[in-house]
């Protein structure tokens, strides 16, 4: 079966682990390099990846990023329990954000990464829970 | 152009190179906004910034960014030059700040991320 992930792995993050941010996002794209997959789709996988996870950091308690490889298709789901998004139409707006100045310092808070993300899924969608928290679906064809 | 011209021309001090200097770049970036620098950079460019943080080092490792410069002299802490090294990212640092450090590089013909087509050299493997 096609449909049939050849390849499945989660790892949890935490939220407010600024030193850690981004480890997740690393292992992904280690593991990616060793299933042979293109340097290109490799690319688009951990800019939406790291975005998400980034966000989960920023904005979440904790929450888990899943990566699943079948042959042609690489799909990563992101969860977080949190605040949630209470508008996501103005989430998704370039621009749009609510970090704090300290995120700023860091180099966040353009309001470009939910729109990178979908900038580099075949296919996205973000569901969220204000009190609970976030759920991001994301496809990348692997061609 | 390499990064041997970019020392030259920044007049940079090298603080971590895997190699030696002949590595190439074929554009740069100047970014502070992280986000930015991921929506809007293509691979094997070379990023000039003014932080010195670990998540610099992750950016430019998720969006296979080819080198750092970190400007007006602002030494990053070990931690994030550890990373670099863990990643085999090379990192300079330049007094120059930020407008005349890419003033420079793009007067020598250095194109921006905007102007040059990505994916005319060979992977490195990163
Ligand atoms: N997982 C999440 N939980 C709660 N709120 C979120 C989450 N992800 C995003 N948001 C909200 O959506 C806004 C926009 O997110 P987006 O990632 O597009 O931009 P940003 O994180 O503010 O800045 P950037 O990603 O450019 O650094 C955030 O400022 C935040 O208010
Ligand atoms: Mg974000």
């Amino acid at each position: 079966m096609g449909a049939e992930p050849c390849f499945q792995e989660t790892f949890s993050i935490s939220g407010g682990d600024f030193t850690n941010a981004g480890e997740v996002s690393s292992r992904v794209k280690k593991i990616l390099q060793e299933l042979g997959v293109a340097t290109k789709v490799i690319r688009r996988v951990t800019i939406a990846t790291y975005e998400a996870e980034m966000n989960v950091v920023w904005y979440a308690r904790k929450g888990t990023l899943t990566i699943s490889v079948t042959p042609h298709l690489l799909r990563i789901n992101v969860q977080d329990e949190g605040e949630g998004i209470a508008d996501i139409e103005l989430a998704m707006r370039e621009g749009y954000s609510t970090a704090s100045p300290e995120i700023r310092e860091m180099g966040f808070g353009a309001g470009m990464g939910l729109p990178n993300i979908k900038k580099n899924s075949d296919e996205f969608h973000v569901s969220s829970v204000v009190g609970q928290g976030t759920n991001l679906d994301i496809v990348i064809r692997r061609q | 152009m390499t990064l041997e011209e970019v020392k030259e021309i920044l007049n940079a001090q090298v603080i971590f190179a895997p190699q030696d200097l002949k590595m190439e770049v074929k554009m740069a970036c100047g970014c502070d906004l992280m986000s930015d620098v991921l929506a809007f950079t293509k691979e094997d460019s070379l990023l000039l910034t003014g932080l010195t943080n670990l998540q610099v080092v992750r950016t430019a490792e998720m969006a296979n960014i080819k080198a750092l410069v970190f400007v007006r002299g602002k030494e990053p802490d070990r931690e994030t030059i550890a990373l670099a090294m863990e990643k085999k990212i090379p990192v300079m640092l330049t007094d120059l700040p930020m407008y005349e450090a890419c003033g420079r590089l793009y007067q020598h013909g250095l194109p921006g991320c905007s102007e040059a087509e990505e994916g005319s050299f060979l992977s490195d493997g990163r």
